[in-house]
């Protein structure tokens, strides 16, 4: 998917865009295909092999080669000592985690998924988060907690909630959502790198996808940095944000909508906490439409925060109001049509987008 | 050498007290006298799934004054952390610690600073025992620059990496599951060393203590769990709270040792002990039998639900500071002159330590928003009206 520019059918004076990075897509422009579980498992093994203070540590990351064989491998390569299975018990794995944080090393905690993270999220919060702040920077934890978020197919209430607003509501963490393989190398091997607490939302959908990596990403080297939102398709008539396996749902809709004449913007937000607002109030500034994605809740949500935040810094700039999608406000449901019905779909996007955009669309009753 | 053998009871051993000696030069000066001495713990340890270290212990004059002269600080300095308190210099939370001094005190005898030590919100004397000065921990209680955490902390969150002491928190139990983790870290940089995490009889209930027990034991790590058992969590007395108040015992398959906590030499023993145990065999459990003066915090007066008989026998019968008091006297290490002036000293240091931190100012606004990240990536932080106060943090 090429940024292009393009021409307004109606004839009006282009501003000049800036070469933005994402328009030049050199990232993307090699033939290789990666697929997300690999590049968190490259990543893992070159961070590992670079840092003998980097070790993984969760349920079945060792012997079992990963829940989702994620850490395929790295046993075989790495040994027992820095590969470690842990019992079922997060809390006490969590802690341990943080407190040889605490000493200097850089844990990998693993969550298989983050609904488990609520029985640990006390270590995250206040033993980890908090510290570097309370100790005046004596304290600084440098460890990842990753594992996949949000909802999966079919595993009901217990096992779809989607963790990003309530940890990016938390100073001292920070927030990372990777879409993308170029994504997942990238942002893994930078939260790695990180001395601060990082919370890596992964998608267990997501982990079987392809992307194309060029060389640049594929290099053991390469780093993307933290707080930078990525502009995954340039447009004109409406800003989308999205994160995670959104992203892959808003690309869906700006080609259903681009067939409508309506050019949207994709914007893959990649970190939700320090959140990218400079890039997305650039975008609503030139396009005056926004639409927010994310899978989870809606209330006190991703989508909320920028709506909050394109109202604050950019409010004369809107020519209508902030459309949000979000997953529905409801426990997620096991039945295949309910639970269609309670993650957002494309055609919810684009319905959003043509909302903003104005294009008459017959409101539903109201229930 | 003299060896001398004696049972440090609080009986009075006026029988066995040699005649002062008037010529102080007959003496060598007692700060620097290494002199061997051995004393007998006040009672046997009593030990679950090992075999208890033996109850004499080997100490010196120089080792016994140093115990006194810094439990004698310790207590001076939660005494003024009180007065402080009630001039309202010192806000929110503040624990006392003073009746447990003997466990700090104890514990650094038997350890070096390579030993990790990582505690609760009681945490001013452990604090000074890893080397904190006065006027860290006053100037910190009452929110000022020269604080160990540069007034961002409070009572509960004093540190001191340089030392290995991990704080300082406030969640109850949290503290076991971080210690262990740096006792992980300790075994995987091979570092010969050892965590002590600190505890108390309200935490022992807690399941991440079992759930990092059980790592720690299947993972062979050098962690020591260290139950100041003080009798009351906050308001609840141990019988109500737990089924079994046997602490010691409560690891099940991981050892343990009942000491008297108000004993710093039992105490020494037992963290000596618990060191080498913790380096070849993995996890043991300390149960430090103590006693906290103090209300569990300055909002608690201590009295509602244990009696003034009861507090004041423990004072009367087991003070850590007139058990060594006793000792050094009895074995005629000092005067009870010098024992004095050594108290009078500690007194002045406390308050010039007092005075100076009441020089030192709050902290800037601008450190409102410093260490929020190790690496702020220079990303955006807000006050309460965004529009008026934001930040980008370095």
């Amino acid at each position: 998917m090429l940024g292009v520019v393009r021409q307004k059918m109606l004839g009006q004076s282009l501003p000049k865009i800036r070469p933005v990075v994402s328009v030049l897509r050199s990232y993307s422009s090699a033939a290789k295909q990666m697929t997300v579980r690999d590049s968190l498992n490259s990543a893992l093994d070159e961070e590992m092999s670079a840092d003998p203070k980097v070790f993984l540590m969760g349920e079945e990351v060792g012997e079992y080669q990963g829940a989702y064989k994620i850490s395929k491998g790295l046993l075989e390569k790495y040994g027992p000592e820095r590969v470690r299975d842990t019992p079922i018990t997060e809390a006490g794995f969590a802690g341990i985690g943080v407190g040889a944080a605490y000493y200097g090393l850089k844990p990998v905690v693993e969550f298989m998924t983050f609904n488990f993270s609520m029985q640990a999220i006390d270590h995250i919060i206040n033993s980890a988060a908090k510290s570097n702040y309370m100790s005046a920077g004596q304290m600084s934890v440098p460890i990842v907690f990753r594992g996949p978020n949000g909802a999966a197919a079919g595993v009901g209430a217990q096992h779809s909630q989607c963790y990003a607003a309530w940890y990016a509501s938390c100073p001292g963490l920070k927030v990372l959502t990777p879409y993308s393989s170029e994504d997942a190398r990238g942002l893994l091997k930078a939260a790695i790198r990180d001395p601060d607490p990082v919370v890596f939302l992964e998608n267990e959908l997501l982990y079987g996808e392809s992307f194309p990596v060029s060389d640049e990403v594929l290099d053991s080297s390469f780093c993307l940095p933290i707080g930078k939102a990525k502009i995954e398709r340039v447009g004109r008539d409406v800003t989308i944000t999205a994160f995670s396996r959104m992203v892959g749902h808003a690309l869906k809709a700006a080609e259903i909508l681009e067939k409508d004449g309506i050019d949207a913007e994709v914007i893959n937000l990649r970190s939700i906490r320090p959140l990218d607002r400079s890039t997305i109030n650039a975008s609503v500034r030139k396009t005056n439409r926004l639409v927010t994605v994310e899978e989870g809740f809606p209330q006190h949500g991703v989508g909320a925060e920028i709506c909050a935040s394109v109202v604050e810094e950019s409010f004369a700039y809107l020519d209508a109001p902030v459309e949000r999608i979000a997953g529905a406000d409801i426990p997620m449901p096991y039945a295949a049509n309910l639970e269609r019905l309670a993650v957002p779909q494309v055609e919810d996007i684009v319905r959003a987008a043509k909302r903003a955009c104005y294009r008459s669309v017959p409101l539903a009753a109201a229930a | 050498m003299a060896l001398s053998y004696l049972r440090s009871s609080s009986s009075r051993s006026a029988n066995l007290l040699r005649p002062l000696s008037s010529a102080a030069s007959l003496r060598r000066p007692i700060s620097t006298d290494t002199t061997p001495i051995t004393i007998e713990t006040s009672v046997p340890f009593t030990s679950h799934q090992c075999e208890a270290p033996s109850r004499s212990v080997e100490t010196n004059p120089s080792e016994l004054l140093t115990f006194f002269r810094d439990m004698a600080l310790m207590r001076r300095m939660e005494i003024a952390a009180d007065s402080l308190y009630k001039a309202k210099l010192i806000r929110g939370f503040c624990h006392l610690y003073d009746g447990q001094e003997a466990v700090a005190v104890g514990m650094e005898a038997a350890i070096t600073k390579k030993d990790c030590i990582i505690t609760a919100y009681r945490d001013h004397c452990t604090f000074v025992g890893r080397g904190g000065t006065l006027l860290e921990v006053f100037a910190e209680l009452m929110g000022r620059q020269a604080g160990c955490s540069k007034g961002k902390g409070g009572s509960m969150h004093f540190y001191k990496k340089d030392s290995n002491f991990y704080g300082g928190h406030g969640i109850v139990g949290a503290q076991v599951p971080l210690g262990c983790g740096l006792a992980f870290a300790q075994k995987y940089s091979k570092d010969e060393s050892v965590t002590f995490a600190l505890y108390g009889d309200g935490a022992a209930n807690q399941g991440q203590l079992f759930e990092a027990l059980n790592i720690s034991a299947l993972w062979d790590l050098p962690a020591i769990l260290v139950c100041e058992n003080n009798h009351y969590g906050m308001g609840t007395a141990e019988w109500r709270a737990a089924k079994s108040p046997a602490y010691y015992k409560r690891g099940d398959y991981v050892p343990g040792l009942k000491v008297d906590g108000m004993d710093a030499l039992a105490v020494k023993q037992a963290c000596k002990f618990a060191k080498e145990h913790a380096l070849k065999n993995g996890p043991i459990i300390l149960e430090m039998d103590t006693y906290r003066y103090h209300g569990h915090s300055m909002s608690d007066p201590g009295s509602t639900y244990r009696t003034r008989d009861e507090i004041s026998g423990i004072r009367q019968e087991r003070d850590p500071i007139e058990r060594v008091r006793k000792l050094v006297l009895s074995h005629d290490l000092a005067t009870e002159k010098e024992l004095k002036d050594i108290e009078k000293e500690v007194r002045k240091e406390v308050d010039d330590a007092i005075a100076q931190a009441k020089e030192s100012p709050m902290p800037e606004p601008s450190e409102l928003f410093s260490n929020v990240y190790a690496k702020g990536l220079g990303a955006e932080s807000f006050g309460a009206d965004r529009k008026e106060v934001r930040a980008t943090l370095a």
